[in-house]
């Protein structure tokens, strides 16, 4: 019973991050039906500028939070930078082409930034210097990091936040009024080419905290690490029903606890030696192996948010709590 | 082509000889700059396999597949485990490549059975999520029972062998001394000849008319009787069938195959040869595929060297220009010349007739 609480924790934290990475495919693609598949590049870019600022501030002996908040702060405006650029230089110039074109030039972009990204800071892998002090809490036989609260908190808010822009603000009501129909919001007055510039930007800024979060959790930053994050984040984008906000957070959540819980399980459930008395040779097997036979470890972890993807796609196109159909050529 | 031919044979043949002439000769001059070009020169024949392969599916019936490198890992794989060390099998190529063709055929309907009702952008992520799976699969089936080797990879894979033709060693022949890499040359030219006249073929048959109207309009085409569902599934599974067979000649070339060769970013090199040659087109693909092959390896032979004696050092990995390069070669294209280099007559009219 602790390891499921303890997969749950895990999937809440992984979950809250697909969450917010998430959003910023569902946002793009409910207003321009572009699949932004840069978006986990500027995660990854969010996350190798924090590594350098971390980096460098380390030794300063500032506090850990104060530390990781500078480099929140000097990750968001670069991510936003890069998110804007690439609207403009990349697709809005393509907005009246057929569906493919900029699905290609995105494809395009991400390669672009993947191997700049690798340029400034190598193609190794970074550590992050270890300046967060872990603290463990434990609740109901299993464990939870101080670091997996303030991410799973910093996620909520967000989410909470970005709820009210979408919902109460002037710029929110233009962004779904855009979505709906973008000739008769340009014919009342609304700017439609700010209210994309500025969807790409808010996506992008929460991309930034993501990656500093994803850098800061696992302690770890590549240049490769944006594009699986990416696919996962846009897994549970369409899990949730894609173009829908609440959608993207639901999604984003339910998508880490099906990766962390079938991490945890599978293993156990395609243990052959539980039904090891149907065949001889498999019985022998058991026994030399002691007693595992594991058909699929944790090792396919990567294969469940992929799965599900094309579940969904398969069966309920217009995901959990969409109400568009995928089928649009 | 066979326009040309029909309009004026004897202009046609004499450039078909010049080609072929040109064909014959150029392994030897490529070797006159080092055995690395005619190596070179073998990739760039295999990818205009798999970019013609893929063309197929993505030029001709217009179904997006970012996934593709999949079927040439399946081709790949199945050759490596049917003639090497790894299970004591070693079946000879004219067995295996047949073999391999049809398992990566048969993957091709797996992929395309569950994703007939998807279209465009929804297509392509759900492939390069079928790519991904396939690889994570190579990658892990080491364990319980040892299948692929997992992420070592197999090792000692049988060139190809025809009686006394081995085309791993240097053998003469008529005064003349054939190395590895040229004998493949040889073969892949032949390859790639027979692939593209299947491709013509098939473009202007009754097939690639009806891959044509799915492209175009899938419901329009459905309505005159257009069986949409076994054709698009003909498609998946002739592209998979090309990149299978192109996979058990990367395995015999190679001699050693591991799940790091069929990345995303492979998949993603391929469609960019396709969408820089122009989609559609078959001289076109062609082009793409060689122009990104050659241009990053004259890169890497030029960039390097003349970094190096300006600044005494590598600031700029050709490999990152190699990369930077296929992402600009992506954006570029589809910004200024959305139809490719050579677009097909078909695509021009329609990107004319879109752009509002």
């Amino acid at each position: 019973m602790d390891i499921f609480i303890q997969q749950l924790i895990n999937g809440l934290t992984l979950g809250a991050v697909y969450a917010v990475v998430a959003l910023g495919y569902t946002m793009v693609y409910g207003i321009i039906q572009l699949i932004n598949f840069a978006h986990g590049e500027v995660v990854m870019i969010g996350a190798m500028v924090a590594f350098t600022v971390i980096n460098a501030l380390a030794p300063l002996g500032l506090p850990p939070l104060a530390v990781v908040l500078i480099g929140a702060a000097c990750a968001i405006p670069v991510c936003v930078l890069v998110g804007y650029a690439m609207e403009r230089l990349a697709y809005r110039p393509l907005r009246h082409a057929p569906r493919l074109a900029p699905l290609i030039t995105a494809i395009g972009v991400s390669i672009i930034l993947q191997h700049l990204a690798m340029l400034v800071w190598s193609r190794n892998v970074l550590a992050f210097p270890q300046i967060i002090d872990t603290k463990l809490y434990t609740i109901a036989g299993a464990t939870i990091t101080n670091v997996q609260i303030t991410i799973i908190v910093t996620c909520v808010a967000m989410m909470a936040a970005l709820a009210l822009l979408v919902y109460r603000t002037r710029l929110g009501t233009a962004m779904r009024a855009t979505a709906q129909n973008p000739q008769v919001a340009g014919l009342m007055g609304i700017d439609i080419d700010r209210v994309i510039a500025a969807t790409f930007a808010i996506g992008a800024g929460l991309a930034a905290v993501a990656g500093v979060m994803v850098g800061t959790y696992y302690g770890i930053a590549q240049y490769t690490m944006g594009s699986i994050l990416g696919l996962k984040a846009f897994a549970a984008a369409v899990l949730g029903g894609i173009g829908n906000v609440p959608g993207a957070m639901l999604g984003g959540v339910l998508m880490g606890l099906v990766e962390a819980l079938g991490a945890g399980y599978i293993g156990t459930y395609t243990d052959l030696c539980k039904i090891s008395g149907i065949s001889e040779w498999l019985t022998q097997r058991c026994a030399a192996d002691g007693g595992h036979f594991v058909l699929f470890g944790s090792n396919y972890q990567d294969v469940f948010a992929f799965v599900v993807l094309i579940l969904v796609l398969v069966f309920r196109p217009s995901g959990l709590l969409g109400e568009r159909v995928g089928d649009r050529a | 082509m066979t326009g040309a031919a029909r309009r004026n044979p004897p202009l046609f043949w004499a450039a078909l000889a010049v080609v072929v002439a040109a064909l014959l000769v150029l392994p030897f001059a490529m070797s006159e700059f080092g055995t690395t070009w005619v190596r070179v020169t073998n990739l760039a024949l295999l990818y205009v396999m798999l970019a013609l392969g893929l063309n197929i599916v993505v030029g001709f019936a217009g179904l997006l597949d970012l996934g593709y490198i999949a079927f040439y890992a399946v081709g790949a794989y199945t050759y490596a485990l049917l003639a090497s060390p790894h299970f004591g099998l070693h079946l000879p190529f004219w067995v295996i490549l047949p073999i391999g063709a049809g398992v990566a055929a048969l993957f091709g309907v797996l992929l395309g059975a569950p994703t007939l009702k998807l279209r465009g952008d929804y297509l392509a992520i759900v492939t390069l999520g079928f790519g991904e799976i396939i690889r994570i699969f190579l990658n892990n089936l080491s364990r319980p029972i040892n299948i692929t080797n997992g992420p070592q990879g197999v090792w000692g894979i049988d060139p190809f062998r025809i009686d006394g033709l081995n085309f791993s060693l240097k053998q003469t022949v008529l005064g003349l001394s054939f190395s590895g890499p040229i004998k493949y040359y040889y073969l892949l030219v032949v390859f790639v000849a027979v692939v593209i006249a299947l491709t013509l073929r098939l473009q202007n048959s009754r097939i690639g008319r009806a891959w044509e109207a799915i492209r175009e309009d899938e419901v329009a085409a459905r309505a005159m009787g257009i069986n949409t569902t076994n054709l698009k599934l003909l498609a998946y599974a002739m592209g998979a069938t090309f990149g299978g067979v192109a996979g058990g000649v990367f395995s015999a070339i190679q001699g050693f195959i591991s799940p790091e060769s069929f990345v995303l970013v492979e998949s993603i090199m391929v469609v960019s040869m396709v969408v820089l040659g122009g989609m559609g087109n078959v001289w076109g693909v062609v082009l793409g595929a060689i122009l990104l092959s050659f241009v990053p390896e004259i890169l890497r032979f030029s960039v390097g060297p003349v970094q190096q004696s300006l600044f005494g050092r590598t600031l700029i990995d050709p490999e990152v220009i190699r990369m930077l390069l296929y992402g600009l070669a992506l954006v570029l294209v589809m910004l200024f010349r959305p139809a490719g280099l050579l677009p097909s007559a078909v695509r021009k009219r329609e990107l004319a007739e879109r752009s509002e």
